[in-house]
């Protein structure tokens, strides 16, 4: 099981509805997902500065961080935002990573990335996500198959500046590619099958590939059943498996692009009825990017 | 039943899916009698559910207005059954009888297992189309996905589109026609000469399914009976 949402706004007038729109998304696909779910949300870019999405332990007293770095924080339940100049940015990872209370979840300039335990309703409304604006967003209700029902399972998996992956269906060779990866210097954070499959495609795109292009090779490189949505800063690619036995459909209109596990999840969104429905065709790498 | 009569309109019953649930719905039309005087049925707002009108055995005439989720019109058993959208997996999986008509695209495993009754889909079907099939016949206007057929076992299936890669897998037995190009032949199916029963065959299912096409532009194709019986020459098939 597990349900994927992902809705990439050509149409910048339903930016401030990404996160409504994607909140719905998410709560039609509690039942593909119940277990767990997150989200990365590709806002507002500010001028020379980078985002840090952080994980907090529940004792943590956020102020400190505030204090530690001299910068202003969003909290959101127990992730927090931080938002440092560029110049900063390694001083404040390396804060971050040795602190032990915190996790890193996501850097990049645009992405920010929530995730949880808890039906996927609650977990959005514990982040706040109504309230998110944003050009493109990708979620996930997870149902655990490959490793445990924690949040670091949790899907979106980040492991790139402003990169991130979503996945229904499983991986068969995750533990043969993660260790060809660790070699090329990627860290991983769990045992599990997706986060090799978000490794895979940072360590392609570090050595230059374009987006499509990752995804391209991953039909060589990954053995399984997979659904992949992935975002970038500029942009929202679809892959499915081969064989393709994990449900997609996908809506397009002139306003937005969309993918749903299922078309209940794509009932709410504005002028469906109108949308140009169709199934991504298996090995087929789909692709659509904002224009710079 | 008069709770889900929300308005009759000649003889057709609306039944409106945003106020009432899909369990409702199928329990009052399973339950028809096999004499029911009504006969005409309209579900409004399906909205992509699930398992919409499964295991009718009335015969009846169901039209679902808009896209509807998986399994819809399974294990139908005398109902003709209209959707005015597409469809997600498993259309009329099962069906024993009647006609399952979808006018927009079919998601995979469209009648997956069926034994009897006809499937109609105007516009394209995904993977799998036919799995297992065991004696429906299943006419697809527009392409069909990978693995066609697959493991068929009897009944027919109508492309007048395109096939995908591995049509007929594994097939035992049923009869496949192709108007457009097939990307790739499964294990042990394999093009066969279109005989005057075959011919008869389309010819009807064609009237059927409203398609004026010629008999002579389809390609039949059906099992070459290799992998019925282990043979190790056979290994790399299995």
């Amino acid at each position: 099981m597990c349900g994927i949402a992902g809705l990439f706004l050509k149409n910048p007038a339903l930016e401030p509805r990404l996160g409504v729109l994607m909140a719905n998304m998410l709560t039609v696909l509690t039942e593909r997902g119940p277990d767990s779910a997150g989200f990365a949300i590709y806002g507002e870019a500010i001028p020379g500065q980078v985002k840090f999405t952080v994980r907090v332990d529940a004792e943590f007293n956020v102020q400190s961080l505030v204090a530690g770095l001299g910068t202003a924080v969003s909290r959101h339940d127990d992730h927090v935002v931080v938002s440092v100049s560029i110049e900063q940015e390694a001083e404040v990872r390396a804060f971050l990573d040795k602190h032990p209370a915190l996790t890193v979840v996501s850097a990049g300039r645009r992405m920010t990335l929530f995730k949880g335990v808890g039906q996927p309703e609650e977990v959005s409304t514990r982040f706040g996500l109504s309230a998110m604006s944003g050009t493109h967003g990708i979620g996930h209700t997870r149902m655990a198959t490959e490793s445990a029902v924690t949040t670091e399972a949790a899907h979106p998996f980040s492991t790139g500046a402003d990169q991130c992956l979503v996945h229904n269906g499983s991986l068969s060779n995750h533990n043969d590619v993660r260790r060809g990866l660790i070699r090329e210097g990627i860290k991983f954070a769990t045992q599990n099958d997706t986060e090799v499959a978000a490794g895979y495609l940072s360590c392609k795109l570090r050595e230059g590939a374009r987006l499509d292009e990752a995804l391209t090779s991953a039909l060589d490189d990954l053995d399984g059943f997979y659904n992949f949505v992935v975002g970038t800063e500029s942009g929202f690619g679809v892959l499915r498996d081969p064989i393709s036995c994990k449900p997609a459909v996908m809506a397009e209109t002139e306003d937005y692009v969309a993918f749903a596990s299922e078309y209940r999840a794509l009932v709410g969104l504005p002028g469906i009825e109108v949308a140009r429905l169709f199934e991504p065709e298996p090995a087929k790498v789909y692709f659509w990017e904002r224009a710079a | 039943m008069s709770a889900v009569l929300q308005t009759s309109v000649e003889s057709t019953a609306f039944f409106n899916l945003s106020g009432f649930s899909v369990r409702e719905l199928n329990a009052t039309l399973q339950t028809l009698p096999a004499d029911t005087n009504q006969t005409a049925w309209t579900i409004l707002n399906p909205q992509g559910s699930h398992a919409i009108a499964v295991g009718i055995t009335a015969q009846v005439a169901i039209t679902i207005d808009g896209h509807a989720g998986y399994y819809c019109a399974g294990m139908n058993d005398g109902a003709v059954i209209t959707i005015n959208g597409n469809v997600g997996t498993g259309v009329a999986e099962n069906m024993m009888s009647g006609l399952v008509h979808v006018k927009g695209d079919a998601s995979q495993s469209a009648g997956a297992s069926a034994h009897g009754g006809l499937l109609i889909i105007e516009g394209n079907a995904s993977a799998r189309c036919g799995i297992s099939m065991k004696g429906v016949d299943i006419v697809v206007k527009g392409n069909v996905g990978h693995m066609g057929a697959f493991m068929a076992q009897s009944g027919n299936l109508v492309v007048c589109g395109d096939a995908g890669e591995a049509l007929g897998d594994s097939l035992y037995e049923a009869r496949i026609f192709v108007k457009g190009t097939v990307a790739s032949l499964g294990a042990d199916c394999e093009k066969k000469e279109m005989l005057e029963e075959d011919k008869l065959i389309l010819a009807e299912l064609l009237k059927r399914a409203g398609i004026t096409d010629s008999l002579e532009s389809f390609t039949r194709y059906g099992s070459a009976r290799a992998l019925y019986h282990f043979h190790v020459d056979n290994l790399g098939a299995y």
